[in-house]
């Protein structure tokens, strides 16, 4: 400490000014000191003394106890402070980097729910078509076949036609009472049927 | 208090031995006035040591009037100073605190006010100027001298603005001791007469019916006395940084 040598010497100033004191209140009367005390010089020694002795210990406590530990714990607040700030910062900047991955990973997923809802999409619908074109393949053979069911009937009618037609010619050339050969018979009916 | 029939204002001042004590034939007794300066150095060391002895991050009652004292004298000397006057900042705040705590305590009724006596006032006064002296010398040498001479006057001046600074310097303790010493006295004279006024009112006849008016008139003065009280420590301090200010940075 700098100071202790100066606040000795002071202290001895002091006490100088007190050796000092008595004299140069001597002029005053002997008696009159009593009516105004702050005056009365025959006090001053003591009061000198008992100032320093008390001062000199306020200072010692002071300087080197009291003053010491109150700036020890405004600097240890100011550090937890500053530590707390610095670490709600911290953890206010790790919870926008986690939002900012929420953030993404959400469009990632979102992203990817898109492709799978679309691939799905096209999936079903090349299964809808191929299913459509099975069935339509299937009907139309059914048609075919169907067709061909129809035009063999046909023809087969047509078959019978022919044979009706002979026989009921036939029978009215018998009625009428003339021949004829089923030859000429079949020449004539293809030849009406054409 | 009253002596017989008459009231003497000045009986709270009067200084009596409670334990005899001689040094090298020096009258050093232990009286009202060491008591009280020993009361004054108890109260503070409670606040100061006592109360910051858990050394809270979150402090209580007491941990935070030590602490705003510190502030409160630092900021005043570094206002004031500037940082380097920090290295006067033990002083400073002991002289605050003492000067303080010894107003505030002669405020309670029956108590010895220490700084109403113009020696301690006197004491204070030149150590602060002597720490003034002493610093500035040692820090600057001749150039302390400085103090007294403004810059940039004409030459035809200059002989008497440095009496005038020479002056102005030497009164400073002067203006420092009485200041403190006047208006401790005065305060504690003046609430006296008004409660011994009060209490003769009272005691005289009819006349008491107009007592409650010095009544009125010395809680006022109570309250009056408790701002004179601090404000006086204040002022205290501020010109004692002002005046170690001159010995930090004596060119001005």
């Amino acid at each position: 400490m700098r100071l202790m040598p100066k606040s000795v010497l002071m202290a001895k100033l002091l006490l100088l000014a007190g050796a000092a004191g008595p004299a140069l209140a001597a002029g005053a009367p002997a008696d009159g000191g009593s009516k105004f005390p702050p005056f009365e010089a025959s006090t001053f020694p003591s009061q000198l003394f008992w100032l320093a002795v008390t001062f000199g210990l306020l200072y010692i406590l002071m300087s080197r106890v009291a003053l010491p530990r109150v700036g020890a714990i405004l600097e240890q607040r100011r550090e937890a402070i500053d530590g707390a700030l610095r670490a709600a910062s911290a953890a206010q900047k790790e919870a926008e980097e986690q939002a900012n991955a929420l953030e993404t990973s959400l469009a990632k997923a979102r992203a990817s729910a898109q492709g799978i809802a679309g691939e799905a999409r096209d999936k079903s619908s090349k299964e809808i078509e191929a299913r459509r074109a099975a069935v339509e393949k299937d009907l139309s053979a059914k048609l075919v076949a169907a067709e061909a069911r129809i035009t063999e009937t046909k023809s087969k009618a047509m078959g019978n036609v022919e044979t009706i037609a002979k026989d009921a010619v036939s029978t009215i050339l018998e009625q009428l009472g003339s021949k004829a050969t089923d030859a000429a018979i079949a020449k004539a009916i293809s030849a009406v049927k054409a | 208090m009253a002596s017989g029939k008459t009231i003497d204002p000045m009986h709270q001042f009067e200084v009596s031995k409670i334990v005899d004590l001689k040094l090298f034939g020096t009258d050093i007794s232990f009286t009202n006035a060491s008591l009280w300066m020993v009361i004054v150095v108890a109260v503070v060391s409670l606040i100061m040591l006592w109360g910051t002895s858990s050394r809270s991050v979150v402090p209580g009652r007491l941990q935070s009037l030590a602490e705003m004292s510190y502030e409160f004298v630092s900021e005043l000397l570094t206002g004031v100073t500037g940082k380097e006057g920090m290295r006067f900042f033990p002083l400073v705040f002991s002289l605050f605190m003492f000067v303080l705590a010894a107003n505030m305590l002669g405020m309670l009724p029956g108590s010895f006010t220490v700084t109403s006596q113009i020696i301690v006032t006197a004491a204070f006064a030149l150590l602060v100027i002597s720490t003034v002296i002493v610093y500035g010398v040692m820090k600057h040498g001749t150039h302390f001298l400085g103090l007294f001479v403004p810059s940039g006057l004409p030459a035809l001046l200059l002989p008497f603005i440095v009496l005038i600074e020479i002056i102005s310097f030497l009164s400073r303790p002067i203006s420092l001791a009485l200041r403190l010493f006047g208006n401790m006295l005065a305060g504690h004279v003046a609430l006296k007469l008004f409660g011994a006024f009060t209490v003769s009112l009272l005691g005289a006849g009819a006349y008491a019916a107009l007592a409650p008016l010095p009544l009125a008139t010395a809680v006022a003065l109570t309250a009056l006395e408790f701002l004179v009280a601090f404000l006086q420590a204040y002022v205290f301090t501020i010109l004692t940084c002002v005046y170690l200010n001159d010995a930090l940075h004596p060119g001005h």
